[in-house]
């Protein structure tokens, strides 16, 4: 319990000593860790270069709560910027209020176009809408067949041409179809190909040209690297799409491509595919994907929980006292409920990286903080104003009234203190400091 | 082969020299001086190239110490030693293709074509069964992808292209049992060459790894000598995840080599290097295009040289 408290004096000390704003120094260590991640997500490295930059100037010189360390406060302020950069609104697709949406699906071979389709025609039709899927991949061998299995799957209807060679009048006549069907929706599959492939992306401007979609989605593997960035350019310089699609989420890749993609030609993503069922597709929600990147444990909750549950003007006030070495039971009842607050020892110790796993398996107990609080909640206020006049009776007393023994509330009026001792020794070091920083905040 | 290999892999990694890239190249082989900025601009080409954070690190460490050695630091000096610090990592491993005479001394020589969704397996064994039969090899396929819609039907289209046999069973079935079949009919028929095509899997689902691991066994069941290679089609344009799919593959299947797909675009497959580095595992074959005869041995010289640029 003092181990605790404790370290949070001696974070306020170093907060007076320099770490109290986020500086230069003692985010470097940081800021090279969070490139590190952002690489290993293969978040294109001139992107993460920027993008560190930019939160390096955005984080210089602000306050860090004493509860938290500078490092943890830019891992806040990274995820933070994360989920702004991919912003935090859901992308519906765009639906012709009359008429055919039409939406055509594009990208590299292999990132899962074909499946994709199958599963987006399928989300489409449980929405009530009539979709056609239309099979424009007339290279892959039995890519048209693959389709027509699976349009058969979900009960879609799958158009193709038998032995066409022309995805432009494929897709022409599909459309034709559709009207004369009553149908709502096409969905083009189009085929794979390399954005350097000037014969294949002239094919699809062509496509694009002759029906207008709707809605262009860039399909791309989650598992992609470096190069997203040059395909993604690529195929929207060449057709502009309208969105993307996150594919084989199921894995482990970390999918950084979508910061990148999101960085260079700034379109949203819309769905993610994340399984081989037919039923598995979601809207892209992007708070998920930071964490996802960032693999943080939980440092943004941590941060966020202390922030939430501190109590600027109780904090001031506490700070205060401490100050005047005032400080005594009374504030320091206060401070335990302000933890408690937080949750459990355990899940606050769970939240800081590297911490979380061995803690796993601890017994951290709570109660060492209950014991702690009924002990104080068993003195008189005379008592708590002044701990000085415990003598051995009134320790026996409040021993017996909080159910503890006497060697509990002995060990915590050391602890209290030696507490003491030390906020003594920091105040009249760090005065004429601390009167420089305005709102330096004591939890 | 050895010409066209690299002309093709140059062709394919110049169209994606962007302005970055060429002052990256310029600078190397341009300054007098090493200093910071070149280091650094040695690691954003590293580092573009899906090397890894880690891994490029450390080879500009080894280029580092290299480079104190040596008298002359002139760009030429640093792109040598550049050059030579990432072959020995390519190098360190058996680099024993697979050509004739190695597939001799086996029959049937059994190989497993494994790899995540997407990956680019079907297309790299109908590029196998092309290479294997103007080898005047006997080639059998067993079609064991019998999960993906539509499998059977594209590999069919590959082998009338190679013009070599097949074995399929229907969607659904188990493909233990279409592994069983093909070495079998290849015992029977004395094929030289069997090549077993398996579904997509990603690495994470246990299941479906475990569905390898017995596919294996059913190889050595029928063939003792079986499986003499299995191969992991890892696509050229995977990033870091490259080097965990081919951990879990390796745990479960014992992989002797990678085919490395798609290397015709503006990826360049850096990821091999952690791959070699840390699980010894060899290229064998790079995938350049869509074409038949577009699968190539790997050249680690060639890759190096063109990676670079020089």
């Amino acid at each position: 319990m003092f181990e605790i408290l404790n370290d949070k004096l001696e974070k306020a000390i170093k907060k007076i000593t320099g770490q109290g704003r986020i500086s230069e120094q003692n985010i470097s260590d940081t800021l090279r860790e969070i490139r590190r991640i952002l690489l290993d997500a293969d978040v294109n490295y001139k992107v993460a270069k920027d993008f560190i930059d930019n939160v390096k100037t955005k984080a210089i010189g602000r306050e860090v709560l004493n509860s938290v360390t500078p490092g943890q406060l830019i891992t806040k302020i990274i995820n933070d910027e994360l989920i702004s950069l991919m912003g935090s609104k859901v992308h519906e697709l765009s639906v012709n209020a009359s008429g055919i949406t039409k939406i055509m699906l594009v990208g590299l071979q292999g990132c899962g176009k074909t499946t994709f389709a199958a599963k987006l025609a399928n989300y489409l039709n449980k929405n009530n809408r009539k979709v056609l899927l239309v099979a424009a991949d007339i290279y892959r061998p039995a890519a048209i067949e693959q389709l027509r299995l699976l349009g058969k799957q979900v009960n879609i209807d799958v158009f193709s041409i038998n032995g066409s060679n022309n995805p432009v009048s494929i897709s022409e006549r599909a459309l034709e179809f559709a009207e004369e069907n009553n149908f709502n929706m096409i969905v083009i599959d189009t085929a794979g190909r390399l954005h350097i492939d000037e014969d294949l992306m002239t094919e699809i401007r062509n496509i694009k040209k002759s029906v207008n979609p709707n809605e262009i989605l860039f399909v791309v593997d989650s598992m992609i690297g470096q190069d997203a960035v040059n395909s993604a350019k690529a195929f929207n310089d060449a057709i502009e799409f309208d969105g993307v699609v996150l594919t084989k989420l199921d894995g482990d890749a970390k999918g950084g491509c979508a910061l990148s993609i999101k960085a260079v030609v700034d379109k949203p993503i819309k769905f993610i595919s994340t399984g081989e069922k037919l039923d598995m597709i979601e809207i892209f929600h992007p708070d998920r994907l930071a964490s996802r990147i960032l693999g943080k444990g939980d440092v943004v909750t941590f941060v966020e929980k202390a922030q939430e549950q501190f109590d600027d003007r109780e904090a001031e006030h506490l700070e205060k006292r401490l100050l005047s070495n005032q400080f005594d039971f009374n504030d320091f009842l206060k401070q335990i409920k302000m933890i408690k607050k937080m949750g459990s020892l355990k899940s606050l110790l769970g939240m800081i990286p590297g911490v979380g796993s061995a803690v796993k398996n601890m017994n951290v107990e709570d109660n060492q903080l209950v014991k702690v609080e009924s002990i104080v909640q068993s003195m008189t206020k005379k008592e708590r104003n002044n701990p000085k006049i415990l003598n051995g009776s009134r320790r026996l007393r409040i021993a017996r009234g909080s159910g503890n023994t006497i060697q509990d509330v002995n060990r915590l009026l050391k602890q209290f203190t030696e507490m003491q001792k030390m906020m003594k020794s920091f105040n009249t070091k760090g005065m004429n400091k601390f009167k420089n920083i305005k709102s330096i905040k004591y939890s | 082969m050895f010409k066209n290999t690299f002309e093709k892999l140059k062709s394919g990694l110049s169209k994606t020299r962007n302005r970055i890239f060429n002052k990256i190249v310029e600078t190397i082989s341009g300054k007098a001086q090493i200093d910071e900025h070149t280091l650094e601009e040695i690691e954003e080409l590293l580092l573009s190239s899906d090397i890894g954070y880690d891994a490029t690190i450390q080879i500009i460490e080894r280029v580092r110490k290299e480079l104190t050695s040596e008298k002359e630091r002139s760009g030429e000096v640093i792109t040598k030693v550049l050059k030579q610090e990432l072959l020995k990592i390519l190098e360190n491993n058996d680099i024993k293709l697979l050509d004739k005479s190695e597939i001799n001394r086996y029959k049937p020589f059994v190989i497993l074509i494994v790899g995540v969704n997407g990956s680019g397996k079907t297309t790299t064994i109908g590029k196998l069964a092309y290479i294997f039969k103007n080898q005047g090899l006997n080639v059998i396929i067993g079609s064991a992808d019998t999960f993906r819609a539509a499998a059977n039907d594209q590999l069919e289209v590959w082998v009338k292209r190679a013009n070599v046999d097949m074995v399929h069973k229907t969607h659904g079935s188990d493909p233990s049992a279409v592994v069983y079949e093909t070495c079998e009919l290849a015992l029977k028929k004395q094929a030289d060459v069997v090549l077993i095509d398996t579904a997509g899997r990603l690495h994470t689902k246990t299941n479906l790894m475990d569905e390898l691991r017995k596919i294996k066994s059913v190889t050595k069941k029928v063939i003792e000598h079986a499986p003499n290679e299995i191969l992991l089609v890892l696509d050229g344009n995977t990033g870091q995840n490259g080097i965990v799919q081919t951990r879990e593959f390796q745990k479960y299947s014992d992989l002797t080599g990678l085919i490395i797909t798609k290397l015709d675009g503006t990826a360049k497959g850096g990821i091999i290097f952690q791959i070699a580095n840390e699980l010894q595992i060899p290229v064998k074959f790079i995938g350049v295009g869509e074409g038949i005869d577009d699968l190539q041995p790997f050249i680690a010289q060639d890759y190096v040289e063109a990676l670079i640029l020089k």
